[in-house]
């Protein structure tokens, strides 16, 4: 089931013959459709997965900040009445998830494209400084 | 609420829809070529589309209803759809417009080189556009229903007709401006009246929904229940009777009513004096526990387990939104991975603006709209409320503009959900994919099944439909999207059975639910909320089934996983008759 060989489907928005060889590493992904699968260099694969790396980290520190500071809200909603500090006050819920959650989502989005972008700056830096 | 203008209003969009749809076949082709060929589509203005098609009914007229029954903790469910939109960026965004797919299936087929993997996918496209369909054909026939009087199957299949019509004549795939338009028609017909709303409350002494508590009807109140309810009542209540209630027949005189159950047959009419406590509604799946505690949460109201509730309502929409069609669909007209970002953040502001709006309405309809508790029609509490506060023309015409935002919300959502759906069916699964005709037909089976279906399920909340929808999403297509993004090890048998295990399971709890299963304790809670433990069953069915099929690695997994992540050169634009256009 697995194992049957598919065509692999083209790449619709990037025209097959404009596809720029601007680096070795660059070209292979893109390569046309219909080309067997070329082996990345040694090098560049290290550079590859270095950046894959890098985002997967930039990736989870998002989710866990967004599980650290929104997912754990029901909880501390239930519980701190237990703690003695007393009730939430239900002002102050409604505040926090009609309003405050938005703009700390929009902030952590913010920064999780910045550094997203930055990662790959420093790959196209260590790519063509090698 | 004054039919004419609203029906006029209404109207108005239908007729727009069914225009562009007709026009569709022209303006699609050059539109889309010339927006996908030119990689020139602003990130703000496919962020107003992605958000056009991504309000739902269930924003804009499920959330306030659900916020009006059951208070503070149901504002999760916006919270939990802008969140989405967060693990969206974090983990798939960028990547996803990189592999250049079009679909989920298209990304599964790129990813794993695998036919079968691509089949179980497209599957769970249709059963997720599907779920997600109901209850947009339910906001419509409530709205319409409210409008005109009536059934509200009726409205239902009125918008379903409409939508397969508009989306066989052309289809409103690739038109970016006139989903962009639908949000800030959207967010436009939400502010105006709220202004007005917000306004009319301060003049009116600015009553408070919290501290009024358990809600009471502010003047005398005549209710109309259309379906036969049971009623639990706490003090003794003096109303007036026209109809059968406890199995007496009454026409028009005071009755004492002790506290307890009373049971009130349908079309009956309940008269209460100013003042009085609006009576629990209590239903077999125990939606009562509507009176107090509104203002604070308790997680999910009147569910035994709310804490877990609220948890499986998170799993839901944070992990879910990646794995809706519509939504996916719409990446594709990124110019490339990095404005994909861009987008989604401008995507998290626009809805998340909206959302600002949506629970003030919940808030003002539990102080001035109280008898929809009792009637159980919470979800048209957005269209009620302009009657209400304000009233005279200024009303009517801000209840239309309502109507006309509501329409918008359920038109776009389908005609994308139904889009997305016909595609996949036209695709994968009707033979001989070739041709309008059959693409005409697939349009059709993707609307007949959740019309009839909407016909057949009356009675579920709009805003917990959806969320059954994301679910089924996040559990079968985020596990696919994660894994596929970021693990390298992941094998096509390792998806397949992830997908077929992960959304089955989410998919057969919704079916349990839907068509009654336990109604308490852990089985009903479980079943209701299955994200908490499907989520993960996806994930682990997949990464344990790759780990033992590991020679069956997809020989092109490096070249792929590199194309995902590497970020583009900068290209010169060619010019447009360079392009293949995509049908």
């Amino acid at each position: 089931m697995a194992a049957e060989p598919v065509p692999r489907r083209e790449v619709v928005t990037r025209h097959p013959g404009s596809t720029p060889a601007h680096t070795a590493y660059r070209s292979t992904p893109y390569r046309p459709a219909t080309e067997p699968p070329r082996a990345l260099t040694p090098a560049a694969h290290a550079h590859v997965r270095r950046l894959i790396r890098r985002q997967l980290r930039a990736g989870l520190a998002t989710g866990a900040a967004l599980a650290l500071l929104v997912g754990t809200l029901p909880l501390v909603f239930r519980y701190l009445p237990g703690t003695g500090l007393g009730p939430v006050p239900a002002v102050v819920v409604w505040l926090v998830l009609g309003v405050a959650v938005y703009p700390l989502l929009l902030l952590l989005a913010g920064r999780y494209v910045r550094r997203a972008e930055r990662n790959e700056r420093d790959y196209t830096r260590a790519v063509e400084g090698a | 609420m004054n039919q004419p203008y609203g029906v006029a209003a209404v109207s108005a969009v239908i007729v727009a829809t069914v225009a562009v749809g007709a026009l569709g076949l022209r303006i699609s082709r050059t539109t889309s070529d010339f927006y996908v060929a030119s990689r020139s589509v602003p990130a703000r203005l496919n962020a107003a589309a992605i958000s056009g098609e991504y309000l739902s009914a269930a924003s804009f007229l499920g959330i306030a209803g659900l916020v009006l029954a059951q208070g503070v903790d149901m504002l999760w469910f916006p919270v939990g759809y802008t969140a989405g939109h967060l693990v969206l960026l974090a983990f798939v965004a960028a990547p996803l417009r990189r592999s250049g797919a079009y679909t989920l299936p298209d990304f599964a087929e790129a990813r794993l080189e695998s036919r079968a993997v691509r089949r179980a996918a497209g599957l769970l496209v249709v059963v997720v556009g599907w779920l997600y369909l109901l209850p947009q054909l339910q906001g419509a026939g409530l709205t319409l229903g409210t409008l005109t009087g009536l059934p509200s199957w009726s409205g239902g299949i009125v918008v379903a007709v409409v939508v397969a019509l508009s989306v066989a004549a052309g289809g409103m795939r690739s038109i970016t401006f006139v989903q962009a338009f639908q949000y800030w028609l959207k967010l436009t017909a939400l502010l105006v009246p709220l202004l007005f709303l917000l306004f009319a409350w301060y003049a009116d002494g600015r009553p408070a929904p919290a501290l009024d508590e358990p809600p009471g009807f502010r003047g005398h109140a005549e209710v109309r229940v259309d379906d036969g309810v049971t009623l639990r009542i706490g003090e003794p209540l003096r109303v007036t009777v026209t109809g059968t209630v406890d199995g007496h027949r009454h026409d028009g005189e005071p009755v004492e009513l002790a506290p307890g159950r009373h049971r009130v047959d349908a079309g009956t009419v309940l008269g209460f004096p100013p003042g009085s406590t609006v009576p629990e509604r209590s239903t077999a799946g125990g939606d009562g526990g509507t009176s107090t505690g509104w203002a604070e949460p308790r997680g999910h109201a009147g569910e035994e387990h709310p804490l877990y509730a609220t948890y499986g309502l998170i799993l839901a929409t944070f992990m879910g939104a990646m794995g809706l069609p519509h939504v996916v669909v719409r990446f594709y007209t990124n110019p490339d991975g990095r404005a994909a970002r861009r987008t989604t953040v401008v995507v998290l502001g626009l809805v998340g603006a909206f959302y600002l709006l949506v629970p003030l309405y919940g808030a003002l309809g539990r102080v001035y709209a109280p008898d929809l508790l009792l009637t159980g029609n919470t979800d048209t509490a957005v269209l009620m409320l302009p009657d209400r506060l304000i009233g005279g023309t200024a009303g009517d015409l801000l209840g239309a503009l309502l109507a006309a935002g509501a329409c918008a919300a359920f038109l776009s959502t389908a005609s994308g959900l139904t889009m997305a759906v016909a595609g996949v069916l036209t695709q994968d699964f009707l033979p001989s994919p070739r041709g309008v005709r059959h693409f005409r037909l697939a349009t059709a089976l993707a609307v007949a099944v959740p019309a009839a279906g909407h016909v057949v399920v009356q009675g579920l909340s709009v805003a917990n439909a959806v969320g059954l929808a994301f679910a089924v999403a996040a559990s079968s297509f985020c596990p696919l999207l994660l894994l596929g993004i970021w693990w390298r090890r992941l094998t096509a048998a390792g998806a397949l059975a992830g997908l077929v295990t992960g959304g089955g399971a989410a998919l057969a709890a919704v079916f349990a639910t839907v068509m009654g299963g336990p109604d308490s304790g852990w089985p009903r809670a479980l079943l209701a909320w299955p994200a908490v433990w499907s989520v993960p069953l996806g994930f682990l069915t997949m990464i344990l089934v790759s780990l033992a099929t590991p020679k069956r690695v997809p020989a092109g997994t490096d070249a792929i996983m590199a194309r995902l992540h590497l970020p583009e050169a900068p290209v010169p634009v060619p010019p447009a008759g360079a392009w293949k256009a995509r049908r």
